[in-house]
């Protein structure tokens, strides 16, 4: 087997790898590693002050074949004997990649190593600030370019009063022109934060515990708490000079269009890399150029396609945006000081092609202009210029979305030829759409462009999406089916809108679910409250909340399932279900079931499903909150709540979620200060962990969100939209989310509790409605004619000691199980 | 024809399942006009007996039921299953008399057999 050592694990690296192991998987690989922790998107890491883990931002992922060797830098490469010495031992290679990075810039001058004066690059560092920055009041940040708005966005998030000190004449000089950085720093501003450009840093100095720092213009120094340098990078290069790799003049490794270094063994990728010269500080040509290296080692020919520079940030909640070039022959801009925009176009002489441009404030038109770059203007200038969403159509060469080289030509096959309708679909397609995400907007006007309506008319019966049918039933206070089909659809209805329908008006607490003419409109299972299975007979879970439950209730299962004869199961979500129930033994099963205190598990519904725990405080050493208390209050307070798809939940008691919470619908993680809210995950055909919506909230706040993230989900999500893909959808996201339902951006939230209000005090258990009511109770008998005949047509067999419906054995399809264990009788 | 139940029995957009006098399981349905329809109650699919506990509605104004297991629909009318149409529901004579619901097979498959 070939080997390949890689230095560095950072985004660059950690894409390489995953490249490299798909086209290539016979690579033994070891990666040696400076920092502590796996690759990291370092992009985000000022989410780091925004309550978003370390783990979050991780980009680890297990690799077939790939050795990973944490807090194991690489310390000399021998080409020679073709081997690299790591700080604990010598690794042979074939094939050696340099993906070592960047480091933080510090310009010399007295007291850049005092205490209190940090550099901005890695998560140590800012865990170290963090730590510094507590209790103390002021901080300066050393550059006004991306990386020092970040880094003050970060001090600002730390409460501290924060000025930025720039060298340059004006903010993000290397991105943005006069008028654009004068208009970025008006934003800047308004958020308190002090701008000085043309002003440079001399001397720091300590001064009663703090700092002082002295600047090239007279009269002007600064007093503060700590000082943030964020003036830049400059490429780790030291190990390739030392071993005799040509490095460019300005430092990094010199490569050709290959990623190929003047050694045609060693290649180098990302921010170390000095491609014809040049360094690119971004991550999308970094990633461009883990894909050629991944190419070149599976014998490919691939060169790097040409660095696209264009950037759009969202920075201090202000939109800057830079495409293509950044001045040319022929520039229009447009300067709006009451809304606080720039936009600045570069044509090409003949004004026919659009060369770059950059916009500040409004940034709506970029996916549009950047994929525009090189081709025809697409739409009218004032339009472009005047902000807001511009439709335009772009040639099928336009790239759409840059960091995964996605044209549109691509999208618009995947909408033609593999049948995309969505954006999801596309992204699942072409991976467009999937790194930074700011091509989404672009998605969805190609996917209109390629003809795709997107309907979301519930049925034929209703033109109106599921979120419509919602808001309609709630204005218009309509109860019945009949009425809703009457005034708002067609025809007769069907298996998708009559239990669409019944949920909606289950949601807004319309009595029980099988009382008059809803009974109609459920689905076989909600109308047997039971889940049926494939020979009819039915399975039974009551609710055993949080997974907690006594041994008389135990028994009590025990003795039902034996009496009725049925084959138990524990169930994924910390409960037990019955199966084989004849549907004329429901009744008799539940009363004995209620009689013992158990109520409906709603296995059966569109509902709330369980919420699973751990055993948290109680009698875990690692517990830091009681999770199981936790566990039962919030599923006591949702059981019975209608929703469009199911839901479940889990509570874990500490950092280590032993109770899967990420996989949930909504999930708590307890902390040292209170608990953690995730969002949006699930288990099921495409697994997605949840999304940190909230952290470090007491129990009050925590439960206040949730009600309003149901809430908000039930009255907006599509037909059996699950919450992932309903997050997934929002325009905005998870961040959207928060606006709405913390911090009340729509002004809903109050009518939000009080939907979840009605519901926690309406909530009656649906089979005890059942069993005390003597005209339901005859829905549940196997033949109208002869209610207590058994289904002659029913069989069980005997497997492992428990019944099964007859063929189980036989079932031709299935694969037999073979694991030499002795067969169970 | 065999009487099955009272009229008042059958709840309007739903079925109910009867067993005739030779074994034979039928799934009888009441619709919002007040309508009914018989058909086999057997899941051709799936060879379980509970078509009578689907879903009914109109697909394209055919008046069909669902099954409740794999969600085939099938026409009231005729039998046919709409999504694949080699399989068919046999379809029963059902007629109310005297307010009570009787069911049959039908004149015309009695004919031909």
């Amino acid at each position: 087997m070939s080997k390949l050592v890689v230095i560095g694990d950072g985004m660059v690296g950690r894409r390489f790898l995953e490249a490299v192991t798909q086209r290539d998987p016979s690579w033994d690989v070891t990666v040696l590693a400076e920092e502590p922790r796996p690759a990291y998107d370092r992009v985000r890491l000022s989410a780091f002050f925004d309550g978003v883990s370390a783990e979050e931002l991780s980009l680890a992922s297990d690799l077939p074949g790939v050795d990973v060797r944490l807090g194991e830098p690489a310390v000399a490469v021998d080409r020679e004997a073709r081997t690299v010495r790591s700080s604990a031992g010598d690794y042979a290679y074939d094939k050696l990649v340099f993906a070592t990075g960047s480091y933080a810039f510090v310009p010399p001058m007295e007291g850049a190593d005092l205490e209190g004066v940090f550099v901005y690059r890695t998560v140590e560092d800012l865990e170290s600030i963090k730590a510094h920055a507590s209790g103390r009041r002021h901080g300066v940040v050393i550059g006004g370019g991306l990386l020092g708005l970040e880094a003050a966005n970060a001090l600002k998030l730390l409460g501290l009063e924060t000025q930025i000190v720039e060298f340059a004449p004006w903010l993000m000089a290397r991105q943005l022109d006069e008028a654009g950085g004068g208009i970025l720093k008006q934003h800047i501003e308004k958020l308190g934060i002090g701008v000085d450009c043309s002003t440079g840093g001399t001397r720091i100095s300590a001064v009663d515990g703090r700092l002082l720092m002295d600047t090239n213009r007279e009269g002007v120094s600064y007093e503060t708490d700590l000082i943030v340098f964020a003036a830049g990078v400059r490429p780790r290069d030291q190990l390739a000079r030392e071993c005799g790799i040509a490095v460019g003049e300005r430092g990094g490794i010199t490569t050709d269009l290959a990623c190929q270094t003047s050694d045609p063994d060693v290649y180098a990728i990302g921010e170390v890399a000095a491609m014809e010269g040049v360094c690119y500080g971004l991550v999308a040509p970094g990633y461009a150029m883990a894909e050629v290296v991944a190419d070149r080692l599976a014998g490919g020919e691939a060169t790097f396609p040409g660095a696209d520079m264009s950037t759009k940030l969202k920075l201090l909640g202000v939109d800057v945006a830079q495409f293509g070039a950044f001045d040319g022959p022929l520039a229009t801009t447009y300067l709006d000081p009451v809304h606080g925009s720039y936009a600045k176009l570069v044509l090409s002489d003949d004004a026919t092609t659009l060369l770059g441009g950059m916009l500040v404030g409004d940034a709506e038109a970029y996916p549009l202009l950047r994929a525009s770059v090189g081709g025809k203007v697409p739409a009218k200038l004032a339009d472009l210029l005047g902000g807001g969403e511009v439709e335009g159509t772009l040639p099928d060469a336009a790239q759409v979305c840059s960091c995964n080289a996605v044209t549109k030509g691509d999208i618009m096959g995947a909408i033609h030829d593999e049948g995309c309708v969505d954006v999801p679909s596309l992204k699942a397609c072409t991976k467009a759409g999937t790194s930074c995400g700011s091509c989404v907007p672009m998605l969805k006007q190609l996917l209109a462009e390629g003809g795709v309506e997107v309907s979301k008319s519930v049925c034929e019966h209703f033109t109106q999406s599921r979120a419509e049918l919602f808001d309609i039933v709630k204005v218009t206070g309509i109860t019945t089916f009949s009425e809703l089909i009457a005034r708002h659809g067609t025809g007769s209805g069907c298996d998708l809108c009559k239990p669409a329908v019944a949920s909606i008006l289950a949601s807004l607490s319309n009595g029980h679910i099988l009382e008059g003419e809803q009974a109609a409109l459920q689905d076989t299972n909600d109308h047997f409250l039971a889940n049926m299975q494939r020979n009819g007979t039915y399975s039974v879970v009551p609710r055993i909340p949080g997974g907690e439950i006594t041994p008389d209730k135990l028994i009590v299962i025990g003795q039902v399932a034996k009496e009725f004869d049925l084959y138990t199961k524990i169930t994924g979500g910390q409960r037990i279900d019955m199966f084989g129930a004849r549907v004329e033994d429901l009744p008799k099963i539940w009363r004995k079931l209620v009689d013992a205190g158990f109520e409906s598990g709603h296995a059966y519904g569109k509902a709330l499903r369980t919420v699973k725990s751990c055993v948290g405080t109680d009698w875990c050493r690692y517990g830091v909150q009681d999770s199981v208390k936790m566990a039962i209050d919030l599923e006591l307070r949702y059981r019975g709540l209608r929703s469009p798809h199911k839901l479940k939940s889990a509570v874990s008691g500490c950092a280590r979620e032993c109770a899967e919470a990420r996989g949930k619908d909504f999930g708590v993680i307890a902390t040292e200060h209170g608990w953690n809210l995730y969002v949006g995950g699930n288990g099921g055909f495409t697994p997605r962990h949840a999304d940190l919506l909230m952290s470090d909230v007491d129990s009050e706040t925590l439960v206040r969100t949730i009600d309003r993230f149901l809430m908000f989900y039930i009255s907006t999500a599509d037909r059996l939209q699950r919450t992932s893909k309903w997050v997934e959808a929002l325009e905005g996201g998870i961040d959207y989310l928060r606006e709405v339902i913390v911090d009340d951006k729509l002004g809903i939230c109050g009518e939000l509790d009080a939907l979840m209000a009605k519901h926690v005090e309406n909530y009656a258990d649906e089979w005890k409605g059942v069993i005390d009511d003597p005209e339901k109770l005859q829905r549940f008998v196997s033949f109208v004619n002869a209610p207590e005949a058994p289904d002659p047509s029913i069989e069980f067999e005997t497997v492992r000691g428990q019944k099964f419906p007859a063929g189980t054995t036989a079932r031709s399809h299935t694969q037999p199980v073979l694991l030499g264990t002795p067969e169970r009788k | 024809m065999q009487t099955i139940c009272e009229f008042d029995r059958l709840i309007p957009g739903r079925g109910v399942a009867a067993l005739l006098g030779d074994g034979t399981q039928v799934a009888v349905f009441r619709l919002f006009d007040d309508s009914l329809f018989a058909v086999a109650n057997r899941d051709p699919f799936m060879h379980a007996n509970v078509i009578s506990r689907g879903l009914v509605g109109d697909r394209g104004g055919e008046p069909v039921v669902v099954s409740p297991l794999l969600k085939q629909a099938f026409s009231l009318k005729t039998g046919v299953c709409l999504d694949d149409e080699s399989v068919a529901l046999e379809v029963f004579a059902v007629e109310v008399l005297g307010g009570e619901v009787r069911v049959g097979v039908r004149a015309e498959a009695e004919a031909s057999a």
